[in-house]
């Protein structure tokens, strides 16, 4: 039986997500341009009532979207179920950033809620003018808009047909894209729809395997393709062996410059290629530095970059006051990757003088502007498709496939398929990077603090852009001899503890390698939070025993934020922090406008040097809350990934390559030592607005493990990750 | 190249293959599912797994030629919106997948577990569950849908 026959009798038949009503509307006459100061960019109703809106940003699994549709219904006063959010196509949506910087609700629903809104104005004007009735006797149920005297619907009054009715744009493409419209959004006390916990629409397809993911998207006669990624650091291709894949049918090798791919008809084959190709790379050696070294280099390499984010009072002379106990601590903070659950996939059909590239990567606007600076074509030829892959947590290795797709395609003349083997996942991602930290305060002999300096130095968060906008940023670039531009950035703690002398400051270093380099560094999921707060918060606490005081009564002593100290009070009080016993441990920290505090119970197997976080109990606060459910599962997801992030992950390198490739050599975290219970209690806010909650867990969730383990053992760990091997070898110098 | 014939969800197959070609290809490319998925290649995942005979197997590291004459049940095959595993079920009502790319791994070794031991403890669930990879951290709602399916089961 062949593949057709198969599916005619199984009954699997490929689903499009596409709506074939959402398509027809965008094929009828008149359709504005697709530009953010015209209504029909972000809200359309249907012939039948129906509602899309238009979202430029991405959902990836913790239901982003079902808060836009909420939130749009509820503006609009559709029911939830009619309205339909189409994601990620830069056909039919603008360019909002894509998922980034857990902005999704600040943002991007930001601008529905307002696009959404105006078009209910509009609606009900035209309404009162059909029913002869002033707008402010309407009043509008599930998209009926009713006077005394008559009625008329949505639908009627627009449906399959366009709004043609501008809004004010900002003029700006991204994140901060936003619009302004003469209505005026609900206030939360009306809200119906807004807060209440609706359950997400991608699970029941991701449970029955019914739906699609971009590694399943298949384009008629397409080829697959594997990028023979170089095996070390900074490689140059000096010869290509063809001869060495001689008899594998369909087999053509694409290489350009330092790009090397091949392409067969059967990803079998493409696979066996692959690892058969014999390429004579040359390299330059020792590129990297002995990794236990590594911290060594950081701390002693030239200050690219400085920046002093916040400065109160004297800090230096502070700490040379006469009678004070000067407390000093560093930590450490290793590469990390994103090390998604599958290796990057991306599908490029390029025809002459345009583009579709279907991608997984979470800024398929910039996909598609990268694309199209590869390839010389106007990015409206070029259409990016965004189609659900394996989580990427940041820029990981998903834009270089969409790239290597697009160029591989242009090369052979035909629609072409990219998948990543498992170290191209791993080991080829951009890194989260490693960094050193250095705490020093000054204790008075009350144990005040009366002076507190907290640097962090570390390779830049974005030596790669966070998108891959420019092909400069991609490792195909970077083969065909671009140099990305980098950007020198790192960050500092977010918090407001009021000490009368303080200073927050990060430096960055150069990278390692100019080149192409499986060490380079990008965004990953809370971008530095990580690194920078599992050494903030665990030097708080070192200065809460220096100062002879609970953990818990110190940070509120000096917390100056109530909404800081109002979820610490809130973890201590639901994890019932007085009572617990040792093994416990308290992290707080804010994120773009979120709070977030975490307690975490641990325990210490001695023999082992394994340490089970068996509870945690966060406290979230996220201003106004769009869905409790959703949100909950947001926070736990953070909580876990955190926890792996603290415990196992590092990337291991030798002087020339990365040695972390796998599962096996890049472990995360498994059942067993995932926690028994997450307590979550959320503080919901409706007079702020949303700030966001995709990212801000994540960050305190490495200090309160630590402090849980000193509470625990009385050692302290001032070097990530908590790994057996580390945790024995602390315990065995105490 | 040899012809293997086998059956897919109760569909007999024959698929004309290298006998070293594992059977992820063949079931992916070969006969177009979107399921299971290629995670690693190596066995490490989980994101390939599949039943085979009721066992649950690594679909990127078996070979084809290993497969002749049996039974492969893919998550598409291990119940269906219309009628369910319970632990399908379970997941849902959980909400549990995030990205979901992992979600073959997790619920075709926990049916198999579920099977083999319905009252399988805690700590006997963690066991079985044991070199299954999901990095969107959904571990406790793995768990929370696992107990519940043995709920509906028992």
């Amino acid at each position: 039986m062949d593949r057709r026959e198969f599916f005619k009798t199984s009954g699997a038949l490929v689903v499009s997500f596409s709506l074939p009503a959402a398509q027809a509307l965008a094929a009828a006459p008149g359709k504005p341009a697709l530009v953010a100061d015209e209504l029909d960019s972000w809200i359309a109703v249907l012939p039948d009532g129906r509602v899309n809106a238009f979202f430029g940003k991405m959902d990836m699994g913790q239901g982003l979207d079902v808060a836009v549709a909420q939130i749009v219904a509820e503006e609009l006063d559709v029911g939830f179920d009619k309205v339909a959010v189409l994601m990620g196509d830069t056909a039919t949506s603008c360019n909002q950033g894509g998922a980034s910087g857990s902005t999704g609700t600040s943002n991007g629903a930001r601008l529905l809620r307002k696009a959404a809104a105006e078009a209910r104005r509009v609606l009900v004007e035209r309404a009162a003018q059909k029913l002869g009735t002033p707008a402010a006797q309407l009043r509008v149920e599930d998209g009926t808009v009713s006077s005394a005297g008559g009625k008329t619907t949505y639908a009627e009054l627009v449906g399959g047909r366009y709004f043609h009715h501008r809004v004010e744009w900002n003029q700006k493409v991204g994140n901060p894209m936003d619009i302004q419209v003469p209505a005026k959004p609900k206030a939360p006390a009306e809200y119906k729809v807004v807060g209440k916990p609706v359950p997400r629409r991608d699970v029941a397809w991701k449970v029955y395997g019914t739906g699609e993911y971009v590694t399943d998207v298949r384009v008629p006669g397409m080829l697959h393709a594997r990028v023979i990624r170089p095996p070390r650091a900074a490689c140059s291709v000096r010869g290509v062996d063809e001869a060495s894949v001689k008899g594998i049918p369909g087999v053509r090798i694409v290489r350009e410059k330092d790009f090397v791919a091949v392409v067969a008809p059967r990803e079998w084959n493409a696979v066996r290629a692959a690892r058969q190709l014999k390429v004579d790379w040359h390299f330059e050696a020792n590129a990297f530095p002995a990794m236990d070294k590594l911290h060594e280099h950081i701390r002693q390499a030239k200050v690219v970059k400085r920046e002093e984010q916040l400065k109160h009072g004297d800090v230096e002379a502070a700490l040379k006051t006469p009678g004070v106990r000067v407390m000093e601590a560093q930590y450490e903070w290793p590469f990390q990757s994103h090390a998604s659950m599958g290796p990057a996939c991306a599908i490029a059909d390029v025809k002459a003088g345009s583009c579709t590239v279907w991608t997984g990567s979470q800024k398929p606007h910039f996909t598609r502007d990268g694309v199209a600076k590869l390839l010389g074509l106007p990015p409206e030829k070029v259409r990016g498709i965004w189609v659900p892959g394996p989580g990427s947590y940041g820029r990981n290795d998903a834009g270089d496939a969409a790239l290597d797709a697009a160029f591989i395609s242009r090369a052979v003349g035909k629609p072409v398929r990219v998948q990543g083997m498992r170290a191209d996942g791993t080991a080829w991602d951009p890194k989260a990077p490693a960094s050193v930290h250095r705490g020093r305060a000054a204790l008075d002999a009350s144990g005040k603090v009366v002076a507190y300096d907290f640097m962090s130095k570390g390779f830049s968060r974005q030596h790669i852009a966070t998108n891959e906008s420019d092909p400069a940023d991609s490792l195909l670039g970077q083969a065909l001899g671009m140099t990305p531009k980098g950007h020198q950035i790192f960050g500092s703690p977010e918090e407001s503890y009021g000490f009368e002398n303080k200073r927050l400051a990060w430096e960055t270093i150069a990278p390692l390698v100019d080149g192409c380099s499986p060490l380079r560094t990008s965004h990953m999921r809370d971008p530095v939070g990580p690194e920078i707060h599992f050494a903030s918060e665990q030097f708080i606490d070192e200065l809460a025993h220096a100062a002879g005081e609970d953990p818990v009564a110190f940070r509120l002593r000096y917390l100056t934020n109530p909404r800081h100290a109002a979820v610490v009070k809130a973890a201590a009080e639901k994890a019932g922090w007085s009572s617990l016993g040792k093994g416990r441990g308290i992290a707080f920290a804010e994120r773009n406008g979120t709070a977030v505090a975490v307690v975490a119970e641990v325990e210490v197997d001695r023999a082992s040097g394994r340490i089970f976080a068996k509870r945690f109990t966060v406290a979230h606060d996220c201003g106004l809350i769009i869905n409790p459910l959703t949100l909950r599962q947001t926070i736990e997801g953070n909580v876990v990934q955190g926890l792996s992030r603290t415990l196992f992950e590092e990337v291991r390198f030798e002087r020339d390559s990365v040695e972390s490739v796998d599962w096996a050599s890049y472990p995360i975290l498994e059942m067993q030592d995932a926690p028994e219970a997450i307590e979550i209690v959320l503080i919901d806010h409706p007079e702020i607005a949303p700030s966001g909650a995709g990212e801000p867990t994540m960050r305190v969730i490495p200090a309160a493990v630590a402090n849980a383990f000193f509470s625990a053992t009385g050692v302290r760990l001032r070097r990530a990750p908590l790994s057996p091997e580390r945790v024995k070898a602390a315990l065995a110098r105490a | 190249m040899a012809s293997f014939r086998f059956t897919v969800d109760g569909r007999p197959v024959s698929v004309n293959a290298q006998p070293e070609m594992p059977l992820l290809y063949a079931l992916r490319d070969n006969l177009g599912l979107r399921n299971p998925h290629f995670g690693c290649g190596l066995a490490q995942c989980g994101a390939c797994t599949v039943h085979v005979n009721g066992e649950p197997t690594r679909s990127c590291v078996l070979p084809i030629s290993a497969i002749a004459g049996k039974k492969v049940t893919t998550i598409a095959g291990l119940g269906t919106p219309q009628k369910p595993h319970p632990l399908q079920a379970a997941y849902v009502a959980e909400g549990v997948p995030q990205c979901g790319y992992c979600i073959n791994g997790w619920v075709m070794t926990a049916a198999a577990a579920l099977k083999k031991n319905p009252k399988a403890s805690d700590a006997e669930l963690r066991d079985a569950l044991a070199g299954l990879k999901c990095r969107c951290g959904t571990h406790v709602a793995i768990m929370r849908a696992i107990k519940r399916a043995q709920t509906e089961l028992a």
